[in-house]
């Protein structure tokens, strides 16, 4: 149970993520004002893609929520992080972003202390 | 570099952190005070969301969502995840101060690789699509 919990948060995350930077870019730029916030929902509401990206959060915030009831969050928020290599891959394939050598290493590093948080 | 947009994006990461940090603790530690286990039913969820933690945990990690949309909506994906990961040692961090969970010298030896990784991301430029979406 713990494993496949993991699992759809992880799918989850990368797909509602995939979903939210293709459309946000093409929305234009977003501000966390009271106005910005607004005009933010709004443009959630007009797009479907956003709506799917939201759809798949709340199937992963679920996964999430039962994760963190039963394990620790120590373990929970780092092998939830298992998302990290599948969306930064669909970010240079899907999104067409610049993942240089410099980018890379970072991300790597970052990975490998997160497999470490979790130990 | 454009200055100011960068400096608003470093905004956006601090306060998305710090707003998915508590949110997840007070969703974990709601959660763990709740008398039924969550697992496969809806009705479980429901009830749990009337739990003064849980329900202030959702309101705060709602907000971390728009705030992390407006992120989005600046800065390619490759740079949000990593840049963002700060917020698994200030999870372990608040972990061990509020939940009583162990940290060892392992994970802060974890804290200081994700920081070196975040500062190497950080020198990266943040938005890489832009002109791709202009044509």
């Amino acid at each position: 149970m713990k494993w496949l919990l993991v699992a759809i948060t992880v799918v989850a995350t990368a797909l509602s993520d995939l979903l939210q930077s293709y459309e946000l870019k093409r929305a234009g730029e977003q501000s966390v004002s009271a106005r910005g916030i607004a005009r933010l929902a709004a443009t959630v509401a007009r797009r479907r893609y956003l709506i799917l990206s939201i759809v798949c959060l709340a199937f992963s915030f679920f996964a999430f929520m039962a994760l963190v009831q039963s394990q620790p969050l120590s373990f929970a928020v780092p092998a939830s992080a298992a998302s990290f290599i599948l969306e930064t891959i669909a970010a240079k394939l899907v999104l067409r972003e610049q993942v240089g050598p410099r980018r890379a290493a970072g991300t790597l590093l970052v990975l490998g202390g997160i497999i470490l948080l979790a130990r | 570099m454009d200055q100011p947009r960068t400096a608003r994006t470093y905004l956006l990461v601090l306060l998305f952190i710090s707003l998915r940090g508590c949110g997840n603790l007070l969703l974990a530690w709601g959660t763990k005070r709740l008398p039924t286990v969550l697992g496969v039913h809806p009705a479980a969820y429901l009830q749990s969301i009337f739990d003064p933690a849980v329900a202030a945990g959702i309101a705060m990690l709602i907000f971390s969502l728009f705030t992390r949309m407006a992120l989005l909506s600046i800065a390619d994906l490759s740079f949000v995840l990593p840049v963002t990961a700060v917020g698994y040692v200030l999870a372990a961090v608040l972990g061990k101060f509020f939940l009583h969970e162990e940290v060892t010298a392992l994970r802060w030896l974890a804290a200081f690789l994700i920081f070196a990784g975040v500062a190497v991301v950080g020198s990266t430029p943040q938005n890489t699509t832009k002109e791709a979406l202009a044509k």
